[in-house]
């Protein structure tokens, strides 16, 4: 690794091989437990950069919104109630204060939907042509509630994802490229749905928003942190269909692409019904999709509606549309 | 249900494979010629669940696995040219040229785009009119017509700023260079049906014939595969070798006449060098010489010197059917996606890719 690529903005290896390796110079033990937020005894802490391009999806969904949900959906992810947040602006000149109004009317819309209020924040402009027209930091602050660390997954457990997979990657494709398609992003807040699941004492042991790298990247960051082998049945991960239909033309795999408001967590078999009840009130496509084996071999297995297994592997590399 | 449901569908995909089961007679080698073919193979882990007689063979169909280092080179040579934007399809730009790839040049600097559609040219070059925009024709009979779809509309809306380098190769001629060389032991062929939408079914007629070997012109879902394979078995059983059509519902006999007349307009056949394969008669096409303004190949200086390819990548051997990515003693060692030595393992279509991700360990 002798320069920066885009592959290591992409949540796969080549992110991991980052933070595992220059990164770890920062190495301490909050950091090292690897949670979606640091816990700092009863404060969840979190911060997030974001880059989209274009920075408008629909009418609703935009970098505004994507940034809030993002950095309060980490700070759900450790047990936690988000309660402050912080906003860093990095504008290109030039940029349309119309355009800026916007997007901070869909951050107050989001803050105030969580009860998160934004505390302090920063601006900064740089010259025409040296940025992408905005870049958005945020560091959001919660209390932590009911603690879940990705460091207490074990054999046993059920694996759920709380609704359907790609949305959010395959909405920025279709905006990005002009195409038409009945595809909207995932994007929101989990506040209630987490918040519920803790409220009722559910035996969720820890969660993960699988935003950049989707639901593979999630999978085998466990996967690797607890030494177990995961197996996931295919047929219960659901995929609308367009987003599907997307994947077969680009030649995709939806596990790869980012969400922005469907998150996975492990959950004591037991409780799995207790948890999947509460999960599809918000989103119907909720499902139990596999479990922890006792197996030590940090692999994520796919198994097929027909009986065929391979594995799911980490995202490499850049997304690119195959050839033909 | 929907078209992608209904051809994954486990019922279906569990009847066959009893069929196939029960019908099979003599182990068969099959070998599928497009990349897109493996890769499902592997996805579903259709081997897993067939008899083992069914032995499936990689073939040279993929486009970015038999592009040649040299051109490779050509490709950086023109993307590094001042003032130039370079314009090609999917994953040509993680292949490693002789020092280095396109995505290693990009993070340099230069101008490189990964296009969805050839057509998105219209606009850049548009955008730009001061750059020359470079276009880097890649792919079989299926993304040829799109080329030549360009070239008309640069023509038609008069742009001087977009220059082509042909690097597109039919299919027929490999499959018929391989089936040549003697220590291949073909039994069948899983023929691409998105090229037979464009050509129809018909041009494998000739090479079915004279190898005496069925073709199956498959769809890529499961079902699709599994259902020619069941053909391919029967007609081993019965010593036929005809072109089977598995998939009706897009390819006909004569294939799309408008696109074939689209790129008989602007194209011609030439000799092509293939990675692994060597120089094949009339493997590829080339810009007829009344187009030659737009030809990158003469409009710049395409003249490069590569080194010679690693000598511990068995790509070539792969290619022809002759060794496994597993036989390969780089693979999935010094050779991973995402540091490549070839471009087998390079390309989402490569059967290296491929057997890199699904199964490089037995589960």
């Amino acid at each position: 690794m002798k320069n920066i690529s885009l592959a290591h903005g992409g949540g796969g290896e080549e992110m991991n091989e980052l933070l595992d390796g220059i990164f770890k110079i920062f190495n301490n033990d909050i950091l090292n437990a690897a949670n979606d937020a640091a816990i700092l005894g009863n404060i969840a802490f979190s911060t997030d950069s974001f880059v989209l391009n274009p920075i408008f999806l629909d009418d609703e969904i935009n970098i505004g919104k994507l940034c809030v949900c993002g950095s309060i959906n980490d700070i759900l992810m450790v047990g936690a109630k988000p309660k402050y947040l912080s906003l860093a602006f990095i504008l290109e000149e030039g940029f349309k204060i119309k355009k800026l109004n916007k997007i901070l009317q869909s951050i107050q819309k989001e803050c105030f939907k969580a009860g998160v209020l934004v505390v302090c924040g920063d601006t900064k402009v740089v010259p025409k042509g040296k940025g992408d027209e905005i870049y958005i930091n945020t560091t959001a602050l919660g209390e932590i509630i009911a603690k879940k660390e990705t460091k207490n997954i074990k054999a046993g457990l059920s694996v759920l994802v709380s609704g359907d997979i790609g949305r959010h990657g395959a909405s920025v494709l279709i905006k990005r490229n002009q195409l038409e398609a009945d595809i909207k992003s995932d994007c929101k807040i989990l506040n209630k749905e987490v918040l519920e699941l803790l409220e009722n004492n559910v035996k969720v042991i820890a969660m993960r928003d699988a935003t950049r790298g989707g639901l593979s990247a999630v999978l085998n960051e466990w996967a690797k942190q607890s030494g177990n082998d995961f197996l996931i049945f295919e047929e219960k991960i659901i995929i609308q269909d367009e987003v599907l239909g997307l994947c077969e033309l680009f030649g995709y795999e939806a596990y790869e692409l980012a969400n922005e408001g469907t998150f996975v967590l492990c959950v004591e078999k037991e409780d799995e019904q207790k948890a999947l009840e509460i999960l599809r009130k918000y989103n119907k496509n909720a499902n139990i999709i596999g479990e922890v084996l006792k197996e030590k071999a940090s692999r994520v297995i796919l198994q097929n509606s027909f009986g065929a297994k391979r594995f799911l592997e980490v995202p490499k590399g850049e997304l690119l549309p195959r050839i033909c | 249900m929907n078209l992608i449901d209904e051809f994954r569908d486990k019922q279906s995909i569990l009847a066959l494979k009893k069929l196939i089961e029960k019908e099979i007679k003599n182990p068969i080698n099959i070998m599928e010629i497009c990349g897109g073919h493996t890769h499902s193979i592997m996805k579903y882990a259709l081997p897993s669940i067939l008899p083992k007689e069914i032995n499936f063979i990689h073939g040279p169909g993929c486009p970015v696995c038999v592009m040649p280092r040299n051109r490779i080179d050509i490709a950086i040579k023109l993307a590094s040219m001042k003032d130039n934007i370079f314009c090609t399809l999917g994953d040509l730009l993680r292949v490693p040229g002789s020092d280095f790839s396109l995505i290693d040049l990009r993070a340099k600097g230069a101008d490189i785009r990964a296009l969805y559609s050839p057509l998105e040219i219209l606009e850049i070059a548009k955008e730009n009119p001061n750059k020359n925009i470079i276009f880097f024709a890649i792919g079989f009979e299926t993304t040829t017509p799109m080329s030549a779809l360009l070239l008309e509309k640069v023509i038609e809306l008069n742009l001087k700023n977009i220059f082509f380098h042909i690097n597109h190769i039919t299919v027929p001629a490999p499959i018929e260079a391989i089936m040549d060389d003697e220590n291949v032991q073909i039994n069948a062929f899983l023929g691409p049906s998105h090229v037979s939408v464009i050509t129809g079914f018909e041009i494998y007629k000739p090479i079915a014939a004279k190898h005496k070997t069925p073709i199956a012109v498959s769809g890529f879902e499961p079902v699709d595969i599994m259902e020619s394979i069941l053909n391919i078995v029967r007609q081993s059983n019965k010593g036929t070798f005809e072109v089977y059509n598995q998939y009706k519902r897009a390819v006909s006999k004569k294939g799309n006449i408008k696109a074939q007349n689209l790129v008989a307009k602007y194209f011609e056949p030439c000799d092509f060098e293939f990675r692994g394969l060597g120089v094949i008669k009339n493997g590829g096409l080339k810009l007829r010489e009344e187009f030659g303004d737009f030809d990158a190949s003469k409009q710049f200086d395409c003249m490069v010197l590569s080194k010679n390819e690693n000598k511990a990548c068995i790509c070539g051997k792969i290619l022809r059917g002759l060794a496994k990515p597993y036989d390969c003693k780089v693979f999935a060692k010094a050779c991973t996606p995402r540091n490549p030595i070839g471009s087998c393992m390079v390309s989402s279509e490569g059967a290296c890719a491929a057997y890199y991700r699904y199964s490089k360990v037995n589960v």
